[in-house]
C-alpha cells in the first residue's frame, strides 16, 4: 500500500513540477486573461452586454488556453524513451496516463480558476454569476485536462502536431464549451460533470494506446 | 533462468527482421548480439523487454529488467542525482538516493550529481544511463550499443560493471558495434531474414 501510494506520488509531483516549471502556469494564465481582456475590445464597453456574455467569453478563453501546453504534456516524454522505461519498469501505462490527467489538472486548473475571478471582475460579473462559472470550471477542467492529454499523445511525433491538437481537441471540446458557459441552466452541470466524467475515464486508455502504437 | 527467447520472429515496419531465434540467458551469462545496422538488434532488445510484441515464438523472463538505449529517458531541467532517483524511487527500492549516489560514483559522475542532465556531454549521459541501470539492481541488463560515445576510460568502466553485475549472478544481453573484453560472453550474430 505504501510503495503504491509513494509510486503514486512520485508520477504526480514530477508532471506537476513540470507542469509549473518554465513558466507553463503562468504562460496559460497570461494567455487566458489576454483573451479574456479581448472581448471587451470587441464587442464594446456595455455593462449588460459584458454581463450576458461573461461566462461564455470567460470559457472560450479557457478551452483556448488549454491548447497552449498540449504540445508538452506527452510529446517530450515519448521521444527521450520515457515511456519505454515505464514500460520496462512494468507499470501500467493506462494508470500512468491516468496521473498525469490529475497531475496536469493541479498544474492548469487552480491557477486557472484564480485567473477568472479576474476575468469575472472585468466583465462585472455578479457573485451568483462567478459562483456558477467557478463552479463550472471545476467541474469541466478535468475533462478538458483529460482530453488535451489524449490530444497530446495522439498528436505526439506527428509534423504539425500543435496545429492538428487544435483540430482534435476544439470539436470535441465542444460540450465542456457548451454545459460549462451554460452551467446557470437547469441540468447543465449535471451533463457538464457527465461529460467531463467521461473524458477522463477515456483519455487514459486512449493516450495509453497511442502511445504504445507510436513507439511499437 | 533469467530470459528466453523460443523459436522468435520479430517483424518492424512489415519487413521480417529474423525467424526461429532462440536464446537462453541463465545467471552470470552475458549475450552479445553483432550484425550490420538495421538487422534487427535493437527490435531484439526490445523484443526481449517486452516494448514488442514477438510476430511469432514466446519470450520468457524472470525478475525485473533495466534497459539502457541512446534515449536517455531522464528529465534534462532537473539535476543528475534527482532525475536518477525518480527512476530509483519508481523501483521501490529502499534509500534510492543512496543507490543512486553510489551508482553515480562507479560511473565516475558522483561529483556531477547536482548538474542538470541538459549540461551532460554525450559520454556523460551513456554514463548516466548506465548509472540508472545499476541504481536499478535488476538481474537482466538490456544494454543497447552501451560504449557508444565512451572513452577509453569509461569503456574499461563498462567492462568492470557488466562483470561485476554478472559475478553477482546477473545477465546481461547487448548490442555493440566496438569490441568489449567480456569474458566467457557468447555472440549472436544477426545476419537477416532470408526468405526461402
Amino acid at each position: 500500500m505504501t510503495a503504491a501510494l509513494t509510486l503514486v506520488a512520485t508520477l504526480i509531483a514530477r508532471d506537476v513540477r513540470r507542469g509549473y516549471a518554465g513558466g507553463g502556469a503562468g504562460l496559460v494564465c497570461g494567455f487566458f486573461l489576454l483573451s479574456v481582456v479581448l472581448f471587451p475590445f470587441a464587442i464594446g464597453p456595455d455593462r449588460a452586454v459584458l454581463m450576458r456574455v461573461g461566462a461564455g467569453a470567460i470559457w472560450v478563453a479557457a478551452l483556448l488556453a488549454a491548447l497552449l501546453p498540449v504540445e508538452r504534456l506527452v510529446a517530450p516524454d515519448v521521444e527521450s524513451g520515457w515511456f519505454d522505461q515505464i514500460r520496462v519498469h512494468g507499470l501500467s501505462l493506462p494508470l500512468v496516463m491516468a496521473l498525469r490527467i490529475v497531475a496536469h489538472w493541479l498544474a492548469f486548473a487552480p491557477p486557472l480558476m484564480l485567473a477568472a475571478l479576474v476575468a469575472a471582475g472585468l466583465f462585472g460579473l455578479e457573485t451568483t454569476a462567478l459562483v456558477r462559472v467557478e463552479a463550472g470550471l471545476l467541474l469541466g477542467t478535468p475533462g478538458l485536462a483529460a482530453l488535451a492529454v489524449a490530444t497530446g499523445a495522439l498528436t505526439a511525433g506527428l509534423r504539425g502536431a500543435g496545429g492538428l491538437a487544435g483540430l482534435l481537441l476544439l470539436p470535441l471540446a465542444l460540450p465542456l464549451l457548451i454545459f460549462g458557459a451554460g452551467s446557470g441552466d437547469m441540468g447543465a452541470p449535471k451533463l457538464l460533470a457527465a461529460v467531463s466524467l467521461m473524458l477522463v475515464a477515456g483519455a487514459p486508455w486512449i493516450a495509453a494506446a497511442a502511445i504504445r502504437s507510436v513507439r511499437d | 533462468m533469467i530470459l528466453e527467447l523460443h523459436q522468435v520472429a520479430c517483424a518492424r515496419g512489415g519487413r521480417l527482421l529474423f525467424t526461429q531465434l532462440s536464446l537462453t540467458l541463465g545467471a552470470g551469462e552475458a549475450v552479445v548480439v553483432t550484425g550490420p545496422n538495421g538487422i534487427g538488434k535493437s527490435s531484439l532488445l526490445r523484443l526481449a523487454a517486452g516494448l514488442i510484441a514477438p510476430f511469432e515464438g514466446r519470450v520468457t523472463r524472470s525478475g525485473r529488467i533495466a534497459l539502457a538505449t541512446e534515449d536517455l529517458a531522464l528529465d534534462t531541467e532537473r539535476r543528475l542525482g534527482e532525475a536518477l532517483s525518480f527512476w530509483a524511487r519508481l523501483d521501490g527500492l529502499a534509500a534510492a538516493d543512496r543507490r543512486v549516489a553510489a551508482s553515480l560514483d562507479t560511473v565516475g559522475l558522483g561529483k556531477l550529481a547536482d548538474v542538470p542532465v541538459r549540461l551532460l556531454s554525450t559520454g556523460q549521459r551513456r554514463r548516466a544511463g548506465l548509472a540508472r541501470v545499476l541504481a536499478a539492481q535488476a538481474p537482466l541488463w538490456l544494454l543497447d550499443e552501451p560504449g557508444n560515445g565512451l572513452d577509453v576510460a569509461g569503456v574499461a568502466m563498462l567492462e568492470r560493471a557488466i562483470a561485476d553485475h554478472r559475478a553477482a549472478g546477473g545477465a546481461v544481453l547487448l548490442t555493440t558495434h566496438q569490441p568489449l573484453a567480456l569474458t566467457d560472453a557468447r555472440t549472436l550474430a544477426l545476419d537477416g531474414y532470408v526468405p526461402a
